[in-house]
């Protein structure tokens, strides 16, 4: 067994991956300490998941090499494999088979002795908050008790390395702190979590350390205070009365980000008077006027937009409008 | 760790996943049977007289003709079942949670063809018992059912292998219930209905040289000991289809692996 992790749970140099022409990954490098929590932060197709998928095995990368759990990807995915767990975005349970009978069937994959297999199963029904309707259908499930038997029959594996790719993806605020709450509880048990997110929040909340990706290329990795310390201040965040105000504003101040549905606009800068005053007499000389005005010191939404030109993965709607000026 | 255990070990976990789907979906096997069965009854009881007449079958009447033909009729019946289930298999997300498990790959796919060939015998079971309700009367041994038993799980699994292929082939379910038409259509314009003998040259000449004509024959002449059957013929047509299903389906199964994206 080639073994030579140095303490990394998963590693990755030059990754590379294109769909036809269309570059998906374009020099990939990672490194991710056990026992930790690393989430990969970005929006929409930025190669969250195709990551996730060339380092689970179920992708083969154009170029690059990973090691995960100490075993190359590429040469010796049955050992990578017997170290990992994942859950993607996509639900996949079998909709016929019940909540125990789910997790049965991960428990004879897993090659486990049957009587293992049901008291871990109990267990984790228990702990997943689903033992009143393990003998139902997944079929029935809602989809926060789906999102929860999912990383459930993942669990019954006992994997030493998780990928959580968008684990809250759709999921309303209650289901989140749920699972929040379980991957915490993980990681102080000692498994390692790879976790992708749109979600600047859940980064900053769970992470121990965060890698921004966007358009296949990793802008910055590093702790969340150490991201937030590459933007120099916080933004000032401006709400208008109209789309008209707003437009006219966001085509005068340098780096805005203008938010149409909220008819706001975040201008990145420090939270000095001299730089908020500048602001508005750029607005006074052109005559455009400002319902309000709030000062914000720096979050990861302000690491993003500085990093990526265009606003945080949460209103990925804007953010070619943004990264357009 | 040895592989060929764990493939044994992790196929008969994915047929249990299987059976468990085909007791949790009834629907399936009751579509499975719906043609068969309605097919044995409109040509029992609407043109059985004309054609047992035309074909002067003399001994016991058309249905000891056509029942073999149904049978056969079943099993092509079932392979559509088999390509849809498959298929939304491989549009789920669980087959990549199977993919990224140390488990025999192969099982995914024999869990399927064991369970479908289960599924069919159970369909063929059925029609037989039918059949000699409305008075099929086989003559058969020992030796001539368990010919005829082996013949149709032997069809079973080889149109079984195609159909997880075609299965594998089709973009979305939907497609996967229409891509195995032309397997099910075959057993019409093969020797189901009425002898090769009895048809137009070029039909004729179709009929003799495709897979469900030999097999339905050499039914007829395992069950009723009719003269004209051709067990090698028929036992190679299956081996046949199996293989070719087979390997297809492998290489299907592993481009797929190359190109999976989430949608």
């Amino acid at each position: 067994m080639t073994q030579q992790n140095n303490g990394l749970a998963v590693s990755a140099s030059g990754l590379r991956k294109s769909f036809g022409t269309k570059t998906v990954l374009d020099g990939i490098g990672l490194a991710i300490a056990e026992g930790t929590i690393f989430a990969l932060l970005g929006p929409n197709g930025a190669g969250k998941t195709t990551t996730v998928q060339i380092l689970s095995t179920l992708l083969p990368a154009d170029a690059g090499e990973a090691r995960v759990a100490g075993h190359d990807v590429r040469a010796e995915p049955d050992l990578v494999r017997a170290a990992i767990g994942v859950t993607g975005q996509f639900s996949a349970v079998d909709n016929l088979l019940t909540g125990r009978e789910n997790l049965l069937l991960m428990a004879d994959l897993a090659h486990l002795d049957r009587r293992e297999g049901r008291r871990r199963a109990a267990d984790l029904l228990e702990t997943f908050e689903l033992t009143d309707a393990a003998g139902k259908p997944a079929m029935t499930f809602s989809g926060g008790m789906r999102r929860r038997l999912d990383l459930a029959m993942t669990l019954m594996l006992q994997p030493r390395i998780l990928f959580l790719d968008e684990p809250t993806a759709g999921l309303d605020p209650r289901s989140r702190r749920r699972m929040w709450r379980i991957v915490r509880d993980l990681v102080a048990a000692g498994t390692t979590v790879f976790l992708t997110t749109q979600y600047l929040e859940e980064a900053d909340e769970l992470a121990d350390r965060i890698a921004v990706l966007d358009n296949g290329h990793l802008m910055a990795e590093g702790t969340a205070d150490e991201l937030k310390r590459l933007v120099p201040g916080g933004h000032v965040r401006l709400r208008f009365g109209g789309p008209d105000e707003l437009a006219a504003a966001a085509g005068i101040l340098a780096g805005a980000a203008p938010d149409a549905e909220a008819l706001t606009l975040r201008v990145p800068g420090d939270a000095s008077p001299k730089s908020v005053r500048a602001v508005l007499d750029q607005l006074e000389a052109r005559s455009i006027e400002a319902a309000t005005l709030t000062v914000h010191t720096p979050d990861l939404d302000d690491v993003f937009l500085a990093l990526t030109g265009h606003s945080g993965p949460g209103n990925e709607g804007l953010s070619n409008e943004g990264g357009a000026r | 760790m040895s592989t060929s255990s764990y493939a044994i070990r992790d196929s008969a976990t994915m047929l249990r996943r299987q059976l468990l789907h085909i007791v949790r979906y009834p629907g399936m096997t009751f579509g499975v049977l719906l043609i068969p069965v309605f097919m044995l009854l409109i040509f029992r009881y609407v043109f059985g007289a004309t054609l047992g007449a035309g074909l002067g079958a003399g001994t016991g009447g058309y249905i000891n003709f056509l029942t073999p033909g149904i049978i056969v009729l079943a099993v092509t019946s079932a392979s559509v079942a088999t390509a849809v289930s498959v298929n939304t298999d491989m549009t789920e997300g669980i087959i990549n949670r199977f993919r990224t498990m140390p488990i025999a790959r192969v099982s995914v796919l024999t869990g399927h063809v064991l369970g479908s060939v289960i599924q069919t015998m159970a369909a063929a079971v059925v029609i037989t018992v039918l059949a000699v309700a409305f008075g099929f009367r086989p003559s058969a041994g020992l030796a001539g059912w368990l010919g005829a038993i082996g013949l149709v799980a032997l069809l079973s699994f080889g149109c079984t292998w195609v159909s997880v292929a075609l299965g594998l082939l089709a973009k979305n379910p939907e497609s996967a219930s229409n891509y195995p038409l032309p397997l099910a259509l075959l057993p019409f314009l093969g020797s189901a209905f009425i002898p090769a003998a009895a048809m137009a040259s070029g039909l004729r000449w179709f009929s003799e040289y495709q897979p469900f004509t030999p097999v339905i024959d050499t039914m007829r002449s395992l069950l009723l000991g009719t003269p004209g059957g051709e067990p090698l013929l028929a036992c190679a047509w299956c081996v046949g289809l199996a293989l070719a299903g087979y390997l297809s389906a492998r290489a299907l199964f592993n481009r797929a692996a190359t190109t999976a994206r989430s949608r």
